[in-house]
């Protein structure tokens, strides 16, 4: 089955680009433009892999991964953070919201779908 | 640029991304300028720099991260509180926007060069405040020295060396031909959303893997009140690999998980010997990746080792399955695993909550083009309708009368399509106050109001050039110094208003300023000096302000290099007037001057009289009329073999014969004076008046614009065709055109009686 990975980031550009790679990788996307669209739409749609912005209007990448651990059925969901800081606050950060890996920006596509697979199998 | 490729077409997306995030920046520190901001405004700035930085960076434009680079640390330093956001502050954020702007236009091709020198300096000012101050330097500061790139450290990936705890690893020289791994994964590993089977498998993709279980960590199953993490892995791996692969794929469980990493040499004896069950690599990544429904079976079932990895593994399931010995039976299989997959059997459409669409211009002018047809054709369909004698309470003309109402909302409506907001133009302005407020050593305050009022998208685009000129005009001669207003007992800030309205169908702007106003004295002198006026003429207060906008005229007593670069404001009453609009300006000494412009909504239609000149039937556009007429005997002179001159309002006009300039009568019709006819008196752009003949005047009337060019080409003192409500094609006159037209044909007779 086509795995469905909801991308969660304010910049169109952004959103575009992850589509791009995804899509021709053979995933399903689904977009959401803030932390608060994106627990909609998790709700909403599902995912099998999460990818998601830090800086967002709304509710930013942290708080958006812990709503997501917060509900039970999500505890185990893959949640890839997007950062262009590689700082390890930043990594430290995510994690501590129950981040499950990060993508440093800008990426490369076969990288990205390399860490979408080793996170989802 | 190929609209094939996705990854053109997402650049541009960036691009027009970038127009928006400099709006956002632009309007955060705007804010933060009027003390309007608060820790959220600076925030929004930040994110804003922060997403042109990351859409950079993946289009490649180094400069441009670079830059983004700096300015979005040195917002970071402001967002945390470590830098106070003081005027200083806020000055260079406006000068690294502005640079930040140049920046994007450059990467987009849209100005030719780039200032390197200034974005270096502002640059390296941003530099300064954030090391500046005797302040703690956070550690997330780039590196000073701008000779070093702080974007290779920012950007390479390049996977981290791991220190997992005691167990440090020596350094190697030379790759090992194997490596021991013992992984002990924590409960907070399976939280994160991680997976062991997984991790498990990244490692069997390095080289041939033997991997044993350990599973002395497991309590007995009663005991499983809490889900923990007990299981441990040992993993031989049997391939000569870097250590960085390794620890790539443990990155993300740094801290997750107890993972010691050695070459496989003596030591294998002390790690192998925790290990005790033994399973096939098959077995183990099928218990591991068994899903969450195992944890249903029943306590009282003959527990296998099977159930206990899946259990174990599973053990960061929901907080309802914490205690699974408590409820055995009673959850319904894969309970939770259906919650997930039942809202992903919805195929709907792709999510994104999006209020708006990107449509192509072409396909909208496309569908303005057809509405237009629509409209022509409802129009002759009625006209045919009422000359065949219908009644009007027959069902035929009630039902035309509800499509004519029908077409025209329709036609409103995919008007409104192509309207945007001024908005866009507006916030261009304040930089260019800044710019110009800097180089007049003037302290300015611009204003800015109805930003959300709509106008057709090509008269937006037009507009910027007229409000630019417009407000450096007023800044640079209307405000006064800082001596002055202070003299003058106005506040040494002086005030720049820039305003849109919707009145009578029209778009207008206002920009005014609370200076000196117009010296009149001044004006008239200069006029007459220049020869534009009668040294004795009678003008109006009014009259006398809109002398400025003569061509050649210009008040600043030198050129000034902001306001015009030797061009006046007859170049912004050029342009508005090519748009369709005017341009007027009232004035109260010492108090200021307001510019009104007003321009029509939309350039797809026009408000025109329908006339009929040489037996043709044309469209004079509404906004050059001055007044119409018919003259009286004696109103009309004759100069030389065919031209004519009109008297209006004391002046002599010449007179433009419509039909035979445009060549619509034939030479030997008679002359003006020998047939009836009405002088339209005309202006053009330059602001000089002229009187069309024509035969008849049909009415006022709003046409839809067709090309003459696209469709034909280019006609001498035409600008456009339309077709009536009766489908008769009507040719819409270019006054301008026509004036020079009317004016060589004179010419040449001239020079045919001389010889």
């Amino acid at each position: 089955m086509t795995k469905k990975i909801l991308t969660v980031d304010d910049s169109r550009t952004m959103r575009d680009m992850l589509m791009l790679a995804l899509s021709d990788a053979g995933y399903e996307v689904v977009q959401a433009e803030d932390g608060i669209d994106g627990l909609e739409a998790l709700e909403r749609e599902g995912a099998d892999v999460v990818i998601t912005d830090i800086n967002m209007p709304r509710l930013d990448g942290f708080g958006f991964i812990e709503g997501v651990r917060a509900n039970p059925a999500h505890r185990g969901l893959p949640v890839l953070v997007l950062t262009t800081e590689s700082s390890a606050e930043k990594k430290a950060r995510a994690k501590e919201a129950g981040a499950t890996g990060w993508i440093v920006k800008p990426f490369d596509p076969v990288k990205l779908v390399d860490v979408v697979r080793r996170v989802s199998g | 640029m190929s609209a094939d490729d996705p990854f053109e077409a997402i650049k541009q997306t960036f691009f027009l991304e970038c127009e928006e995030l400099l709006t956002d920046l632009e309007a955060s520190v705007t804010a933060l300028t009027f003390g309007d901001g608060d820790g959220e405004t600076i925030n929004a700035a930040f994110r804003a720099i922060h997403s042109i930085k990351g859409g950079a960076g993946a289009f490649g434009l180094e400069e441009l991260v670079r830059f983004a680079h700096v300015f979005e640390t040195y917002m970071d330093e402001l967002r945390s509180g470590r830098k106070t956001c003081d005027d200083i502050a806020i000055r260079a954020m406006l000068h690294a926007s502005d640079v930040l702007a140049d920046h994007v236009s450059f990467a987009r091709g849209l100005i030719p060069s780039m200032d390197e020198e200034r974005s270096q300096t502002i640059a390296n000012e941003l530099r300064a405040l954030m090391d500046g101050g005797g302040s703690v330097v956070p550690a997330s500061t780039p590196d000073p020295n701008p000779a070093e790139d702080p974007i290779e450290a920012e950007f390479a990936f390049k996977p981290v060396m791991f220190d997992f705890g005691d167990a440090a690893v020596a350094p190697t020289e030379s790759v090992p031909e194997a490596w021991i791994i013992q992984f002990k994964p924590h409960k907070r590993l399976y939280e994160t959303g991680n997976e062991p089977a997984l991790l498990l498998r990244e490692l069997a993709r390095l080289g041939p893997c033997e991997i044993t279980l350990d599973t002395s960590g497991l309590s007995a199953f009663a005991d499983l009140a809490e889900p923990e993490a007990c299981l441990s892995w040992t993993i031989e791996l049997d391939a000569p690999v870097e250590l960085e692969a390794i620890n790539e794929i443990f990155e993300f469980v740094e801290g997750e998980c107890d993972l010691v990493i050695l070459p496989k040499t003596g030591l294998l004896a002390t790690v192998g010997e925790t290990s005790e069950a033994e399973a096939d690599i098959a077995a183990l990544l099928a218990a591991a990746t068994a899903p969450a429904p195992v944890l249903n079976t029943p306590v009282e079932a003959e527990v296998d080792i099977q159930a206990l990895l899946a259990m174990a593994t599973a053990s960061f399931e929901p907080a309802p399955a914490a205690t699974p010995a408590a409820q055995p039976k009673s959850t319904p299989p894969s309970a939770a695993a259906a919650k997930i997959i039942a809202p992903a059997g919805n195929t709907g459409p792709a999510v994104g909550a999006q209020a708006s669409i990107r449509v192509d211009l072409d396909r909208i002018d496309k569908l303005i083009n057809v509405v237009g047809e629509l409209v022509i054709q409802q129009a002759m369909l009625a006209q045919s309708v009422a000359e065949c004698g219908v009644t009007a309470s027959s069902a035929v003309k009630v039902g035309l009368e509800d499509l004519e109402q029908l077409s025209r909302e329709i036609q409103d409506s995919v008007m409104a399509i192509r309207a945007q907001p001024v908005k866009s133009v507006f916030q261009r302005m304040p930089r260019l106050v800044r710019e110009v407020a800097d180089m007049t050593g003037k302290h300015v305050r611009l204003i800015t109001e109805g930003e959300g009022t709509e106008v057709d998208k090509t008269v937006v685009d037009r507009l910027a050039e007229p409000i630019t000129h417009m407000i450096r005009n007023a800044i640079d001669h209307g405000l006064e110094d800082v001596d002055g207003r202070l003299a003058a007992g106005k506040p040494k800030e002086g005030i720049i208003r820039l305003a849109a309205l919707h009145r009578s169908g029209r778009i207008v702007i206002e920009v005014s300023d609370d200076g000196r106003g117009i010296n009149r004295e001044r004006v008239r002198k200069i006029a007459v000096d220049r020869g534009l006026i009668a040294a004795d003429a009678n003008l109006s207060n009014e009259e006398t302000d809109n002398l400025i906008f003569l061509p050649g005229f210009s008040t600043a007593d030198t050129v000034s290099d902001i306001s015009g670069r030797g061009v006046g404001m007859d170049v912004v009453r050029r342009s508005i007037q090519q748009l369709g609009g005017r341009i007027s300006i009232a004035s109260t000494p010492g108090k200021g001057s307001v510019f009104t412009m007003s321009l029509p909504l939309t350039l797809a239609v026009l408000d025109g009289m329908v006339v009929r000149a040489g037996g043709q039937t044309l469209l004079s556009p509404l906004s050059s009329i001055i007044e119409s007429f018919t003259p009286k005997e004696g109103d009309l002179h004759r100069i030389g073999a065919r031209d004519w001159v009109i008297r209006f309002r004391e002046r002599f006009l010449p007179l433009i014969d419509t039909g035979r300039v445009l060549g619509f009568s034939p030479p030997d019709a008679p002359v003006i004076n020998g047939r009836d006819g009405i002088a339209i008196v005309v202006e053009n752009e330059g602001g000089s008046q002229v009187a069309l003949w024509v035969d008849d005047i049909q009415g006022q009337r709003q046409v839809v614009i067709k090309s003459l060019e696209t469709n034909y080409r280019k006609v001498d003192g035409i600008s456009a065709a339309t077709i009536l409500g009766d489908g008769r094609v009507a040719l819409i006159l270019d006054i301008d055109a026509l004036v020079v037209l009317g004016r060589q044909q004179a010419n040449h007779s001239e020079f045919k009686i001389a010889s």
